[in-house]
């Protein structure tokens, strides 16, 4: 269970973590800034366990992995968006951080409305009224990034030709 | 068989490929930059795995060059010790990551490259795939010499006429984004073609490809022709055709530039797009001319014609930054740079320059810069209450002249 953080369309990568704050990898560093000018609580505010909630095409602009680092390090349990740009969709991936798409959740939620979430089901239920929704699925070969914990884990045990059994 | 991305991926596999397939290919070039590269060592190190190809790997120092904080040139530092221990040669700082692979022949017509920027999907105006990645996925490829792909649909462009005076290709890709929107078309291959771009030169080929990400294409892609073997050839490099065969495209999109008119994106979106009548006449602060956008021989040659025996008012930052050392060498041997210095603009480093908004002309609060970039996002140039205004070189350079938004065309 967790509290829903809202957000509009075209969320772009500046937004999320500003290029100026880009000069450290330490994830915690990063959170900080984490939507430091869009929505400055943010940062303060976020619990772990928390989701955040957005329109179309989240994560444009920049390849800039600081953004889903600094998402993930704020402690987010998963991003749940109509659609994600597509770099940020990959990073999300390669690095561990949940993404669910759902058209569907977008206009039933507000800010700050608790949703209870099972990654591995795909559902998402929203308490107030206990309405549950199903996200839209993987294919097989991202399955098995996503269950090794993202991609560098996933090439510690295996060889990356293991993924194509899944394509 | 297909689209110039499936052309590209059949022959990578040496077997017929159709938009929508996952495939594992082998990575041609992988680039980073100073920015991207220590999260990529990082992802490197971590799967345990040793570097799989090191003569496959090219990084750039082009972001924040030279470093203008301690936390860059500790990151930096960082990388030094990175190419140095896997003994990397191809490693540089001369200019922006995407100028500088184009002009050292690393990107080729039918090649697979990723890069850690998302202006990767520039390299399609030479027949390359190039698309952007994050840093781990340049890991994967340090350490795997691979990486996978979904082969995307193609929406194509068909563009035809010529362009009026004063009337670039910039205002093209611009006109372009607006209709298109910022992710009309996300994820899919953007493929340019039709009598306007056949007559295109290289450097005008790269602005169109160099912003396709902003449209959320996942490359720009042009077919080869005797244009591209030309550049190629006489550079010493190889030239390959890459050209579409019984294309099936998602969408075709119909363009004439006949009627074009100089464009602007205002802030804070890159398809917030019009002509430039509507805004002319407001005061700007600071004029830039560079980035991968707008920063080659072509686009500069634009602002010298114009600067040339002028005076610009010290009130206004106007900064030049040549997108390599190349281009900046061609710059001073032609004059350009004598006259930029004499007209009082200030010529920076080949790099990034401003567009990071970390050093070299950042924005104030309540600035308003028009520049050459491909972003207008907030706080991409400094302070959140700063506003960017996109425009090509041509309304860039007559801005400048006058202080306040102006049309090139009465300026040419």
């Amino acid at each position: 269970m967790g509290k829903v953080f809202r957000f509009g369309d075209d969320v772009n990568t500046d937004e999320i973590i500003p290029g100026r704050y880009n000069v450290t990898t330490d994830p915690k560093a990063l959170a900080e800034h984490c939507f430091f000018e869009v929505r400055p609580d943010f940062s303060k505010t976020v619990k772990a366990g928390d989701f955040i909630v957005a329109g179309e095409n989240f994560g444009c602009g920049s390849s800039r992995e600081h953004a889903p680092i600094a998402i993930k390090a704020s402690g987010v349990k998963a991003v749940i968006a109509k659609s994600f740009a597509r770099i940020f969709y990959r990073n999300c991936i390669n690095i561990g951080l949940p993404i669910m798409i759902s058209e569907e959740l977008y206009s039933l939620v507000q800010d700050g409305e608790e949703i209870e979430v099972k990654l591995k089901e795909g559902t998402i239920k929203i308490l107030k009224t206990g309405k549950e929704i199903k996200s839209k699925g993987f294919p097989d070969f991202i399955i098995k990034i996503i269950d090794a914990g993202g991609i560098v884990n996933f090439l510690k045990n295996h060889d990356i030709g293991e993924l194509e059994d899944g394509i | 068989m297909g689209t110039v991305a499936e052309e590209i991926f059949s022959r990578k596999l040496s077997r017929n490929v159709s938009a929508g397939e996952i495939v594992l290919v082998d990575i041609d070039v992988t680039m980073s930059h100073d920015n991207t590269t220590p999260l990529a060592i990082k992802a490197l190190r971590n799967t345990g795995k040793p570097l799989y190809d090191k003569n496959r790997i090219v990084v750039i120092f082009d972001h924040v060059q030279p470093p203008a904080s301690v936390e860059s040139a500790t990151l930096q530092k960082e990388v030094l010790e990175f190419i140095k221990k896997e003994g990397i040669k191809n490693f540089f700082r001369e200019g922006i990551c995407h100028q500088v692979l184009v002009e050292k022949g690393f990107v080729l017509p039918g090649r697979v490259i990723i890069g850690g920027d998302s202006h990767t999907c520039t390299y399609g105006a030479l027949g390359a795939f190039g698309t952007g990645v994050g840093s781990t996925d340049i890991g994967v490829s340090y350490a795997t010499g691979k990486n996978w792909f979904r082969v995307p649909e193609t929406f194509y462009f068909d563009v035809k006429g010529s362009f009026d005076k004063g009337v670039y290709p910039k205002d093209l890709i611009l006109k372009i984004i607006g209709e298109v929107g910022a992710r009309g078309a996300t994820y899919k291959a953007c493929e340019f073609g039709g009598e306007t771009i056949e007559n295109m030169a290289i450097g005008d080929r790269l602005t169109l490809t160099n912003m396709a990400i902003e449209m959320g294409g996942k490359t720009g892609l042009i077919k080869t022709d005797k244009i591209t073997e030309n550049f190629l050839k006489s550079r010493g490099y190889p030239y390959t055709e890459i050209v579409p065969k019984d294309p099936n495209y998602e969408k075709i999109f119909e363009f004439d530039v006949d009627d074009l008119t100089p464009q602007l994106a205002v802030s804070p979106k890159v398809d917030n797009v019009y002509p430039v009548e509507k805004y002319e006449g407001t005061e700007v602060d600071e004029v830039f001319i560079g980035t991968c956008t707008n920063g080659r021989i072509e686009d500069l040659e634009i602002a010298a014609r114009m600067f040339k025996g002028k005076k610009l008012s010290p009130l206004l930052k106007t900064i030049i930054v040549p997108a390599s050392n190349e281009v900046y060498f061609e710059a001073m041997n032609r004059g350009y740079i004598k006259i930029f210095m004499d007209a009082g603009a200030m010529v920076c480093n080949p790099g990034c320059g401003p567009c990071i908004g970390r050093h070299q002309g950042v924005l104030a609060p309540g600035d308003r810069a028009l520049t050459t970039m491909n972003r207008n996002f907030i706080g991409r140039m400094g302070s959140d209450k700063g506003e960017i205004i996109i425009a090509s070189p041509a309304t860039a350079a007559a801005t400048a002249l006058t202080g306040k938004i102006t049309d090139p065309r009465e300026v040419v």
